[in-house]
Formats: C-alpha cells, structure tokens, sequence
C-alpha cells in the first residue's frame, strides 16, 4: 500500500505553527479567562440526565421492570451507560414514541407498551418515567396510566408508579429522587398502621453506582444486629453472579418490606441532595426518627454513621467494627505522608464531593478546585462550610454549574497532584498529566472499582491504598535511576 | 374554622373573546367579596393581570429564567405580584413568537409555582387564563388531575365562537374520563348579536352545562381599560361592576359540574341555523364558478 492510502485523515487545513499555538494558548491564563465567561456552550458535564437515574431506583425492586415513556435512543442510552458501568445486563422498556406520537400525544404508545411489557415480562411492578419529548408536548402522565388501566390494557393490580423526569432539567440526582419517592408513595399507599413498628431501619443510599458501598451499609448493619431495608437495593440487581443462568430479575428490594417501610423505626438517607423530595414523603408520612447523613466518608463521617444507629436502635458498637476503625486509623497513618499536603481537584455529584472533600481534609490533603457540573447557590455555600473546618480547606475553590472544560482551564493554570472524578475527567487528567482517581459514577473505562467500598472504615482504606500506591506507581515510573529505591 | 378548600377554576374560550377581561373583573369581583385569588396567566402574550396590577406588563416566569438563564435561580417574589384587592398575580410569559415553546413554558411555569409554594393555604381561587386555542398538551397542563376542577368557557353568539366552546368541551371530556376536571358554565361575554342569551342557554342546555352569566356589553369596561383597571375598581357604582359582582358570586354558589356532551358538528350547524347565525348551505352551486 502506498503511504497516502495509510496517512491518517487530515482534521484540520491549519498550518502546524497555528495548532502549536493553539495548543499552547488553551493553556493560558487568558484562555481560562475566556472559558468562564462562557454561558451558552456546555462542554463535557459531570452529569447524566433525570431518566437515567429514575432508572436505576425503578430497577432496584423485587420484580419491577422499569418503563420508559418517550423515545428509544433515550432508553438505549440509559441501559448502555448502566451495562457498561456494572458490567451487566439492564432490562428495561419503552414505548418508542416517534413522530406520530409527538403530534398526537403518547397515550397509544404507553397502552400498547404496557400491554406489551406485562404479556412479555410478567412484572409485578412497572414504574414509568419519561424522556424530553412526552415532557415538551405535555404528556399527562397522571391520565395517560389512569386510562390504560381504565380501557384494560394493563390488570388493574399492576403497581405503576410513575414519575415526570424531563432530562432538561435537573439532574440524574433528581430523577432518582423523583422516582424513589413515587415507588414508596405507591408501595406504602394505605400501608400506615397506627401504633405499629416493624423495627427496621430504612436506608436510603441515593443514586450510588457503587454496590460496594451498598453491600457496606448492609455490612455494617449487620454486624450491629439492626434489622433493615435498603430503599432502594441495587447491589444484587446490577451484580449478580455469573452461574449459566440470566435472571430478567435478579434482586432488589421486596415489595412487602417496601411497603413496610413506612412503619420502620427509623429511616436515614446518605444522600441529602438526591433524596429531597423523597425525604419529603418519609417526614410526612412515615413513623419514627428521621435523618439526613452525608455519605460515610472517611473516619469522622463513618463514626458520625455508626454512632447514629447505635443510638437510634440503642446498640453498642460491636468489637467488629471498632477493630476496622483502628485498622482503617492505622491505614491513614502508615499512608499519610504519600497524601498529606497533596492538591486535588474534585469532580462530581454533591453528595460525593462532600463525602470526598471531607476524607481529604481529614488525610491532610488538599481539595483544591471542587467542581460539580449542576448545583445550586446553597451547594456552594455547604461546601465553603466544610472546607472552612480545615485549614487544608483554605484557598480551595467550589465551582458549580461548569463542567469539565472549565476544569481543565483550572488544572493547567492552577495544578494539583491529582483528580478524583468519574470517567468523564479522563480527557482533562491526561491534558493536566495527572492521575485520575476514578470514584462516582459512571466508570465504564476501568474493571471492578464498583465493586469495591470507598466508605465506611472498609472504603476509608481502600481510597487510601488506590490513591498513594498510584502516587508511587508515579514516582517508580518517572524517577531518574538513582532514585529508584526499593522501599518507597 | 373548616379548612378552606382551594377552588381551582381554568377560563377557556376562542381567542380574543374577552377571557383576560372577564376573568380579571370577575376576579376583582371575587376580591370585592372578601375572597382571596390568584390568578395565573398562561398565554405567551401575558396580558392576564394587567388590569389588577395597573401595569403594562407584568414580568413573566418565563422573562426571569430567560434573564437567568435557568428555572432554577427563579424565586417566587421574583414573578409574583400584589394588585387591587391583594389579588396575586403570576403571569407565565413564554417564548418569541415563532421559536420554541410555548406549551412547555406554561407546564415549566406551574410546576415551578407548586414547587416553590405558590398556592398557599389563605387562598380560595386559583383563575387559569389560558390561550384561547388549546394547541397542544401544555396548555392543557391547568387541568390536569389536582389542578383546575371548574372551567367555564368565554363564548359569545358569534359562531366562531361557539364552535370553539364546543371543540373545548371535546377537550374536556378527554380529561373528564381520567380525572375530576368538570364543566361549570358558559359565559356569555356578549357581542349584541340577535336573541344572543336564548342561543348561549340553548348551547349550554346542549352541553348539559348552564349559562351562569350574561354579561351585556358595556362601553365602561373599556374606558376602564383605557386606565389598566378593573369596572370593579375604576367605579364599582358602575351597573357593569355589578354585573360582574353577581358573576363573582354565582360562581361563589355554583355546584353545576358536569362531563359535558359536545355537539356533533351537525347537531351545531343546526342550532346555529336555528338561531339564523348561519343559512343553510345550498350544495348545488359548490364548486361551481361564476357565469359557469
């Protein structure tokens, strides 16, 4: 073959001098100013859209099958982005509306779909959600359900609950919450018994596409005896194990404890900032204590975790877990030189930028540009606060409402050693020549990270060992000969 | 005391009936009464408040987010104002005419009203003004379940018009069926046409709904206009204040609502040839051209 036929396609009639320059100018100063006066353009959020978080609590109960009201491409994109996070397969439908259905409203395509989806599938629940078009037109979710159980397209006993998650607007942190809470206003409908309690602890882990983390809070609960229901439990819907068999359902969280929920104990939600309206629903109607935790991050936040429950469910803490807290004690201090004054910038949902920045500042490192791609005012002061409770948090920076464009113009003109965020940050790490240290969501780049805990004492290690042996990994590879040492 | 319970009433009608009048007087009438209202504009020409906030225009939901750029920033004070007789007054706004869309910005303008608390407990009415023509989902988006419960529909003896409350009524059957929205009247906003009344009672009579009002015609309402205010305010001694005063309290005391049952296009050519509003069509001479 003659060497044209292999020459790479040429992107670009621009001399190589003006590429040079180009290259270089987005570095600067300047060019970073330019960037944040950008208002109309996003380029490369940290965030996915409402549906594809209603999607992942609508999978998460025991024989639910999640329906998507709205456009096939939106369905595929949720079901890819969850399949090639966990590594397994999604199940979900939708009722493919296409132009007809945007002129004439989607109700045809719900009753169809529906009718469809319970022939095929047999679900015992069917939770709706819906993508931009239905949300435009003005789709009356409300009637349209109403009506296909009305006119017999769907047995009347079917739950539906169902939720309005236009992906304009908000966050996949909203869909979830939106979704949550219609699934347990269905589920716990007429369920309220005066004077009842089931002595279970309702946990909300939040949108989380880590089931290690899950399995964590499990994990711990058990260990303190304290009777449970995860709202809701993705860990075994999103990994299950390979044994020859596929499962259309393989886990979530029973329908009846579900139900049962609303005369627990005591309920707590680790995700304050996708459990809003869901927590809602829980002061008004449900029994018992209620509180709003930030996620166990680190050790400070993982005592705040366990000393909550202990004295909720008037239980001691168990040998178990004080034994991990030392470990997890010990595994800072053995670490603490390889992060201690160590600049990063962070990337991701608030609830993981709290929980994050809070296990930084207790290593004594420092969070210095935090960034999440959609929040509010109130975010940023929350985040000033918990930086203000360190002095490894003074002169750190949070951003919200850019994205990781914005981020990159930070981490070339104000450097740090290292960035923590999900797959997305991995085009601003390598311009920056800085590792990214993937946690959140979603991580579809590297194997098995979901699997792993980053909280509860556990997860504190486990962050620990990911980002020091990474720093030496770099010192080993870049080190002139002479200081290529055998202990590090 | 009983707990007040929210009236929530949708005014419909063909445009440039005279819905925006009639509700912001019937509204000031209800004010007049002691009764607490808001009244939420959902029309892209925001022209649902003007004469209970004397103003030009009012800043619309949809003005403010265009200016922040996001709903989310968008705080109630920002949009809603106190006019004559501490009538609220929130007006939806939407897009330029020709580009984007209207009948999401009417969906994104309510739910943020519920969401940031807007319909608070001291109030008795929630008035829905909406675009004449319901083009399209979003505009019917005020009566959806626990929105509206009540519509009344502006309608006049003019054919068009009638047309337009009967192909509204069709409308509301559909969301009947699933939900507790009702028909509560026609309002006869009149036009001086012949035995106009006795044509509006027979239409309403057809549609299994009642005509609550008649309001005559009355060159007050638009010198009323002239000054951004209601007859109500400009002079409530005025015979035409007291017009709508009496609607006001009509709808006070109304408990007429019903599915209504729209006339087949026949059935309605029919009564308006009853009516001598049109003549029957001689089929022969269609298609047939001059001196042909």
């Amino acid at each position: 073959m003659s060497e044209a036929a292999v020459a790479p396609k040429k992107v670009t009639e621009h001399s190589p001098e003006e590429i040079e320059r180009v290259k270089n100018w987005i570095n600067t100063e300047e060019y970073k100013e330019k960037n944040f006066e950008r208002t109309a353009l996003v380029v490369n959020p940290a965030h996915a859209c409402q549906p594809l978080g209603a999607q992942m609590v609508a999978t998460s109960f025991e024989g639910a099958l999640p329906f998507v009201h709205g456009s096939q491409g939106c369905a595929s994109y949720f079901r890819s982005t969850f399949s090639r996070h966990y590594r397994e397969p999604s199940a979900a439908t939708c009722d493919a509306m296409t132009e007809d259905g945007a002129v004439f409203g989607g109700q045809n395509n719900l009753f169809e779909g529906l009718t469809n989806a319970y022939a095929l599938y047999k679900p015992k629940m069917i939770p709706v959600y819906t993508t931009c078009m239905p949300e435009v037109i003005g789709d009356d979710l409300t009637a349209f359900i109403k009506n296909a159980k009305l006119e017999g397209h769907l047995p009347e006993d079917v739950l539906t609950p169902y939720a309005n998650t236009p992906s304009f607007n908000g966050t996949h942190i909203h869909g979830y919450d939106a979704m949550l809470k219609s699934i347990l206003a269905t589920l716990t409908e007429g369920q309220s018994v005066e004077g009842k309690c089931t002595g279970k602890l309702n946990l909300i882990p939040g949108f989380d596409g880590n089931v290690g983390n899950l399995r964590e809070y499990k994990r711990i609960c058990e260990l303190m005896g304290i009777p449970y229901t995860m709202l809701a439990d993705s860990s075994d819907v999103f990994d299950s194990g390979c044994d020859g068999e596929y499962k259309l359902y393989p886990g979530g969280t029973k329908l009846e404890d579900a139900a049962e929920s609303i005369n627990g104990k005591a309920t707590i939600s680790l995700m304050k900032y996708s459990s809003v309206t869901t927590m809602k629903l829980v002061e008004a109607e449900f029994t018992g204590e209620k509180a709003i935790m930030p996620m166990p991050f680190g050790i400070k936040k993982t005592d705040d975790f366990i000393m909550k429950l202990s004295e909720l469910f008037n239980k001691p803490v168990p040998e178990a877990l004080k034994k991990e807290r030392a470990l997890a004690v010990d595994a800072m201090t053995d670490a603490h030189q390889y992060l201690h004054g160590k600049k990063f910038a962070v990337v991701g949902d608030p609830d993981y930028l709290f929980g994050i920045v809070s296990f930084l500042l207790e290593m004594g490192a420092i969070p210095h540009h935090v960034l999440c791609s959609r929040a509010t005012k109130k975010f940023k002061k929350e985040m000033d606060a918990l930086l203000e409770t360190s002095p490894f948090g003074a002169g750190c920076t949070t951003y919200y409402n850019k994205d990781l464009w914005h981020m990159r113009s930070l981490l070339v003109t104000d450097p740090v050693d290292g960035i923590i965020g999900d797959t997305h940050a991995k085009w601003a790490a390598r311009d920056a020549k800085i590792p990214l240290f993937r946690i959140g969501f979603p991580i579809i780049d590297r194997v098995n990270l979901h699997r792993s805990p980053v909280v509860g004492y556990q997860g504190t290690i486990n962050m620990i060992s990911m980002i020091a042996n990474k720093f030496l990994d770099i010192v080993d590879e870049t080190c002139e000969d002479q200081w290529f040492e055998m202990m590090r | 005391m009983a707990e007040k319970k929210l009236r929530q009433i949708a005014i419909y009608g063909k445009g440039g009936i005279g819905k925006s009048t009639t509700t912001q007087n019937t509204v000031a009438g209800l004010a007049s009464l002691g009764k607490k209202v808001l009244i939420i504009g959902c029309d892209p020409k925001a022209d649902s408040t003007r004469l209970i906030l004397h103003a030009k225009a009012q800043d619309t939901v949809m003005d403010k987010v265009r200016e922040l750029g996001t709903v989310e920033d968008l705080e109630l004070e920002d949009v809603c104002r106190r006019g004559y007789g501490d009538v609220m007054c929130v007006e939806s706004g939407g897009p330029e005419p020709g580009v984007g869309c209207a009948g999401r910005g009417v969906i994104t303008a309510i739910n943020f009203l519920e969401e940031e608390g807007a319909y608070t407990p001291d109030l008795d009415y929630v008035f829905y003004d909406v675009l004449g023509d319901v083009v399209c989902g979003g505009f019917a988006m005020p009566i959806r379940e626990n929105k509206a419960q009540e519509i009344y529909i502006v309608v006049s003896g003019e054919m068009m018009a009638m047309y337009a409350a009967n192909n509204i009524s069709k409308g509301i059957v559909k969301y009947a069926s699933s939900g507790s929205v009702r028909l509560a009247g026609l309002i006869c906003n009149s036009r001086n046409t012949d035995r106009e009344a006795d044509l509006i009672t027979a239409l309403a009579e057809r549609l299994g709904t009642q005509m609550i009002h008649f309001v005559p015609r009355d060159n007050q309402v638009q010198r009323a206009e002239l000054r951004r205010m209601t007859v109500i305010e400009y002079s409530p001694e005025h015979k035409q204040a007291q017009e709508y005063r009496t609607l006001a309290q009509k709808i006070v005391d109304n408990e007429l609502f019903v599915v209504p049952t729209p006339l087949e296009m026949e059935e309605l050519e029919d009564l308006l040839m009853e009516f001598g509003i049109m003549e029957a069509e001689d089929e022969t001479i269609v298609g047939v051209a001059e001196g042909a």
